[in-house]
């Protein structure tokens, strides 16, 4: 009989329709973003920073990037610890994303030094040969405008100063942007919690081994070269030749990262290739 | 001839203008997929990777999907109510609107304004002009309904009258956001509520406006070109009722291993799975309709279309499902398998009936015969290969990348660097920007034949005048 009433019809479809609808999508806002989801630490953007989340959504980047990182094994190691509900509860909106064209930027604050991400910005495949991310240099040419920057502030309810919005003053968007890109997911301390500590002795495999620096050297090319230079004469990272590093200090220098000072863990590349890196720089001095 | 005046020159420019806009789709699709392989290929600010992939998927959705959505929708629900529209002012407003929220949205999203949801990125002001624009639809369609001059309501009419609900409410959740500028606004919700209010929407819409609206038109012209009814009633009933009862449970398999609660996921999953049984009765129905009648698989272009589309809809809600797994999305998902997927999807399914149902229409409207049917039988394959072409390749591409990227040394270290994984995909790019190529080729001889049928058609047959009861 419902075949033969319009009105009772949709009244049933809209029934069936929601009941998913409260219990999948209406029930959970009563665990989300709750008390007990907060984590000490996770503050607001500052007003720098929203502008640069904004610009972020102007440009489409989460069609590339995604933001969330999965309590997956190569996940962690690859990008760092796993994201936690706590720490978006100021994304309005979420950024998660559902593709990896590029890496996921959940955990990007503070892998890199400020000089890294403007010249990445500028020219991705100066840094990183092969990428197939566009250009942003034109960032440069777009100035913040402060007044908009309050307003948004203020419709988001976040805290700012007075001295925030007047820095704001002569910032350019890509200033904005690589101040959000610094913040992303350093709200907790989980770089020096994760640390990689290295355990036993550290014995080089290969020294002085030809092919071993041969292999590194393609390895400095590709990960190295754009901070510390095509001849490890230095850049935005220091000068490599000749630096004095036993093999063993040496590769816990890169496997693990300098945390304070922008030096990324290259853990990643796994212990074999960063041998072969070792052998490289010492093959240089 | 007795029959009610129908009002077709609506139906006309509807389908005008979806083949437009879908034309644009495939066109910017064409363009980003060259950018993908070729990053300098960029126009700052506007014609970047990030600003117009937005508009690939919008004037898919919303110019080429929604657009065929009315063109048929107006035409199906006069005849199946035996009445004519019930306000052809409002169905006029409708269209003109209907193109100004598109070019509105086009413009915006170059222009950077966007919410960064997908396939809800338009901000607060279009909004508003979609909600409008659906009421002034959906009016139409049920004030229709309930003056119709048949008592029983066919199958697509439940699917027409669901998905016009259906998308009422997710849109008009999703949409909620505070203004902050005519052209910003911030989410009403935050962080994981937000993205799963959102999952919700997104997967839902596909639901609402990609599946059951080529549900409705499948069920009616499926009969309409081989001849015979649908296979069984019972089944039909079965699978629309546990289709839309089901569909909205499963938003959250977009989120596995997010920071959304466990429970939600699992609940997605278990209902993605379900899912199999009603999408497979309409499929099954499909099929058993052809009993006794799939010799007309090779002299129906229009049964050819139809079967190919339904093929596609059952293979992409098994595909989909197997993806809605905890395991199966930990290693697949990010990857490119998953355009590889919707594009089977929209490629195949939705847009293998919309091709149909436009050819089903166009004499009928215009009062020609179709101009060309080996130009039609050349359309689909041109638009088969290069689908096939795209979406294999993607999942290739997506379980290679998928491998390298969870591939370890004996000492628990990964083997391979993001760049060295991303860098293996150049070729598979490639091949899908190749498929896209012939796909566009086959939309071209599509619009060709349609034009010239137009300008050129021979006078209806008999037939097709009994049928539609005008010259």
């Amino acid at each position: 009989m419902w075949e033969k009433k319009p009105v009772l019809f949709m009244l049933l479809a809209t029934a069936a329709i929601l009941v998913g609808t409260i219990v999948t999508m209406v029930l959970p806002f009563a665990w989300v973003n709750t008390e007990a989801d907060r984590i000490e630490g996770v503050v607001p953007y500052t007003p720098l920073q929203q502008e640069g989340r904004d610009i972020y959504i102007r440009e489409g980047c989460n069609n590339c990037h995604t933001q969330t990182v999965r309590p997956l094994v190569s996940e962690v190691l690859r990008y760092g610890e796993y994201s936690k509900s706590g720490e978006f509860v100021y994304d309005r909106p979420f950024l998660w994303g559902s593709k990896r064209t590029g890496p996921d930027l959940a955990r990007l604050g503070g892998k890199y030094p400020d000089a890294w991400h403007y010249k990445h910005m500028d020219s991705p495949r100066s840094m990183i040969p092969g990428s197939n991310m566009p250009d942003y240099k034109w960032l440069r040419d777009g100035q913040v405008d402060p007044e908009s920057v309050r307003n948004k502030m203020e419709v988001l309810g976040f805290p700012y100063t007075e001295a925030q919005i007047a820095d704001l003053s002569g910032k350019t968007e890509m200033d904005a942007i690589v101040a959000y890109m610094q913040k992303l997911g350093s709200d907790i301390p989980w770089r020096e919690a994760t640390q990689t500590e290295i355990v036993g002795e550290l014995t080089n495999p290969f020294p002085g081994d030809p092919a071993a620096i041969a292999a590194g050297e393609q390895v400095y090319t590709d990960n190295c070269a754009a901070c510390h230079g095509d001849n490890l004469e230095g850049d935005i990272g220091p000068e490599l030749a000749g630096a004095g590093y036993d093999d063993a200090m040496l590769f816990e220098l890169i496997y693990s990262g300098i945390t304070d000072n922008g030096m990324p863990a290259f853990s990643s590349l796994g212990s074999e290739k960063v041998w072969q890196l070792v052998n490289f720089i010492q093959s240089k001095e | 001839m007795d029959k009610p005046s129908y009002n077709t020159d609506i139906v006309r420019s509807f389908i005008n203008w979806s083949i437009v806009w879908g034309l644009v789709a495939v066109l910017v699709g064409v363009i980003v997929s060259f950018q993908m392989i070729a990053p300098d290929l960029q126009l700052p600010p506007w014609l970047t990777f990030g600003r117009l992939r937005p508009l690939h998927t919008n004037a898919g959705i919303y110019g080429w999907g929604v657009g065929t959505i009315f063109a048929m929708f107006l035409y199906i629900v006069q005849r199946l109510c035996k009445t004519p529209l019930w306000s052809p002012g409002l169905a006029k407003f409708q269209l003109w609107f209907f193109n100004a929220t598109i070019i509105a949205a086009a413009v915006t999203l170059l222009l950077g304004y966007t919410t960064s949801k997908e396939y809800h990125e338009l901000e607060w002001p279009i909004d508003i002009m979609v909600v409008i624009l659906w009421v002034s639809f959906a009016i139409n369609i049920i004030m229709t309904i309930i003056k119709r001059k048949e008592e029983q309501m066919y199958i697509s009419l439940w699917y027409m009258m669901a998905a016009i609900i259906g998308v009422a409410i997710l849109y008009l959740v999703n949409s909620a956001a505070v203004p902050a500028s005519l052209f910003k606004s911030y989410s009403a919700y935050a962080g994981t509520n937000d993205a799963n209010v959102h999952w919700w929407f997104a997967h839902n819409a596909v639901a609402m406006a990609l599946t059951a609206p080529p549900l409705a038109m499948f069920y009616y012209f499926l009969p309409k070109s081989t001849g015979v009814p649908i296979y069984s009633h019972r089944l039909s009933i079965i699978a629309f009722w546990s289709l839309i009862f089901m569909y909205l449970w499963t938003g959250a398999h977009h989120l596995l291993w997010t920071p959304v609660p466990d429970w939600i996921q699992t609940l997605a999953m278990a209902f993605s799975v379900m899912l199999i049984a009603p999408s497979w009765g309409s499929v099954i129905n499909g099929y058993l309709s052809m009993n006794g009648q799939w010799h007309q698989m090779r002299e129906n272009y229009l049964v050819k279309f139809l079967i190919l589309g339904i093929t596609f809809y059952g293979l992409q809600t098994l595909q989909g499902p197997m993806q809605s797994i905890r395991t199966f999305s930990a290693f697949i998902h990010y990857t490119d398998w998953v355009p590889g997927h919707i594009h089977m999807g929209t490629l195949g399914w939705v847009s293998l009936i919309g091709f149909a149902g436009i050819y089903y229409l166009v004499p009928r409207v215009y009062g020609k015969e179709l101009y060309s049917v080996p130009l039609a039988n050349l359309h689909f394959w041109l638009v088969l290969i290069g689908q096939l072409i795209f979406s294999v390749s993607l999942w290739i591409a997506g379980v290679l990348q998928a491998g390298m990227w969870n591939a370890m040394n004996d000492d628990g270290s990964l083997t391979y660097t993001f760049m060295e994984t991303m860098v293996e995909m150049y070729p598979y790019w490639s091949a899908r920007a190749f498929g896209g190529v012939i796909y566009l080729v086959g939309v071209l001889v599509f619009i060709y034949n349609l034009v010239m049928t137009v300008k050129k058609g021979s006078d209806p047959s008999p037939a097709l005048v009994e049928a539609e009861g005008r010259a």
